[in-house]
């Protein structure tokens, strides 16, 4: 691989220099971690919770500059979410509705509500998380979480190494094709498989090699802590403000 | 910054479920700050002799000494700080997320505190000549560029010697240059195993050929390149047109 592609979970980040692109990977995390649960706890009728929450994430779509077009494109993520939720009022029983001229479950217009709204929220604000922090920040902030160092090394290693076996993979598949492979139905399916076996013993390989690589760099099972110097950050006020407006909402009705 | 000598003797190993014996009585002594490269065909031994300085494969018969220091498991650790070993494929060596973690990871499994590591990974960097790439991640570089990075993550040891396997695979020309002329201004003792004859010539004034697991010629690289019979023997050949008496 030459240099300048993009990696595919690189390519989730796009640059800039907005205030939210500037807060600290961690204060980030928590903030949509915060934002997503006060949206996910909010009861399905309490329609005002859910406005807010979208007036919201739309402001930080804005603020981060991240353009409209990517971000429906990436909200693709929840089309099988939404097909479940149209799906609802037609099963569901209980009280009816007509809407033109079909009768729907009352209950499962609430449903699918619920669903799709929470969807489109939650896969909002991480598609703003996502695009605005880039792949070692958000390992560089869950580490400062505290997450376990074994689950952080997980998943650097998973993400180091994806673009090389899908570039393994695509190597794999130019040499089937430049051998008259030209599978269309499922009984020519036998080389893939055979394929995805050989992919498997060179990952094993490249794991074995790896690890090799770290004992000569003086390993001895234990990731080190290698979170750069803690510099004073004072961006925790994000983590306040992001979901308050929401909780607020949420807050008031149950008084 | 030191450079050590070596000295390996009647070295044997064998790998598990196998009767071959990969090496069968090794044997190189290698002064300190000397160049000196490591030719012979696919399968003759190199990159399991090449395990063996690193501790990568248990001693079975044989000794190693790296300085003052031999080979065993009391020794391992310091043995692995000391002998810096970079391996073929760059994308093995380069684990981390960024270069700067990966540059940072042997130091810091040495113990180093993180307030110091920033400056070691900064002068490893700047002695690659890759200072710039600090903040990439591995994925992003050319193959030229992840070598010098996976150099700079063993000068981050401080180790006193270098192994290189295979360092030229895979670059053009430029980046081949580029590392020759890198790898001549490291004081470290170095052994270069290679396929690239001329590229032993560049930079190593002494050259040994591996063959069956043994070393079987010895001698100043430019004599080693000119005798026919001998890389004939061995399965080694000079790029067509290149006539090493004339560089």
């Amino acid at each position: 691989m030459g240099g300048g592609h993009g990696s595919s979970v690189d390519r989730l980040h796009i640059a800039g220099n907005t205030v939210i692109h500037r807060l600290a990977p961690q204060v980030k995390i928590v903030a949509t971690f915060a934002f997503v649960i006060s949206v996910a706890i909010a009861p399905r009728q309490r329609v005002e919770v859910f406005a807010v929450a979208l007036v919201c994430v739309l402001a930080f779509i804005a603020v981060a500059r991240i353009p409209v077009r990517v971000w429906l494109a990436r909200c693709a993520v929840i089309l099988p979410f939404m097909t479940m939720a149209v799906l609802v009022p037609f099963v569901g029983g209980g009280e009816q509705t007509e809407v033109l001229g079909v009768s729907l479950s009352t209950d499962g217009l609430w449903a699918a509500f619920n669903i799709a709204a929470k969807a489109l929220i939650g896969a909002s604000a991480s598609i703003v998380l996502a695009a605005t922090t880039p792949v070692t920040g958000l390992l560089e902030g869950f580490a400062r979480l505290r997450v376990p160092r074994v689950l952080i090394s997980i998943v650097a290693f998973m993400i180091r190494y994806l673009d090389l076996l899908v570039a393994q993979l695509g190597r794999m598949r130019t040499a089937m094709v430049a051998r008259a492979h030209d599978p269309r139905w499922l009984w020519q399916a036998k080389p893939i498989a055979s394929s995805a076996g050989a992919l498997f013993v060179r990952s094993y390989e490249r794991g074995e090699r790896v690890h090799q690589a770290m004992l000569a760099r003086g390993y001895t099972g234990v990731m080190p802590d290698l979170v750069e110097q803690s510099r004073p950050r004072s961006d925790w006020w994000a983590a306040i403000i992001v979901p308050a407006p929401v909780v607020a909402v949420l807050v008031l009705g149950l008084l | 910054m030191s450079c050590a000598p070596l000295s390996v003797d009647g070295l044997c190993f064998t790998y598990p479920g196998e009767h071959h014996r990969a090496l069968d009585g090794f044997g190189l002594q290698v002064v300190a700050g000397e160049r000196v490269a490591v030719l012979g065909p696919n399968g003759s031994g190199k990159t399991t002799f090449v395990m063996h300085l690193n501790g990568l494969h248990q001693l079975q018969q044989g000794a190693i000494t790296i300085g003052d220091l031999e080979m065993c498991d009391d020794n391992l650790a310091e043995i692995r700080r000391r002998v810096g070993a970079v391996f073929q494929d760059a994308d093995d060596q380069l684990f981390m997320p960024s270069v700067r973690a990966d540059v940072a990871f042997g130091p810091a499994n040495l113990g180093v505190p993180k307030g110091d590591r920033d400056a070691i990974v900064e002068r490893a960097l700047t002695q690659v000549g890759a200072m710039d790439l600090i903040d990439r991640t591995p994925h992003h570089l050319s193959g030229g560029e992840k070598r010098r990075v996976a150099i700079a993550t063993v000068l981050a040891m401080d180790p006193h010697m270098l192994v290189l396997d295979e360092p030229t695979s895979g670059l053009d020309p430029f980046g081949r240059r580029e590392l020759a002329d890198l790898l001549v201004s490291l004081p470290q003792t170095q052994l270069v195993v290679t396929h690239d004859l001329p590229f032993a010539l560049q930079i190593c004034p002494r050259s040994v050929v591996v063959s069956g697991g043994r070393v079987v010629a010895d001698g100043p690289t430019s004599e080693v390149l000119a005798d026919t019979a001998l890389l004939e023997a061995n399965r080694l050949e000079l790029p067509y047109g290149f006539d090493p008496s004339r560089v």
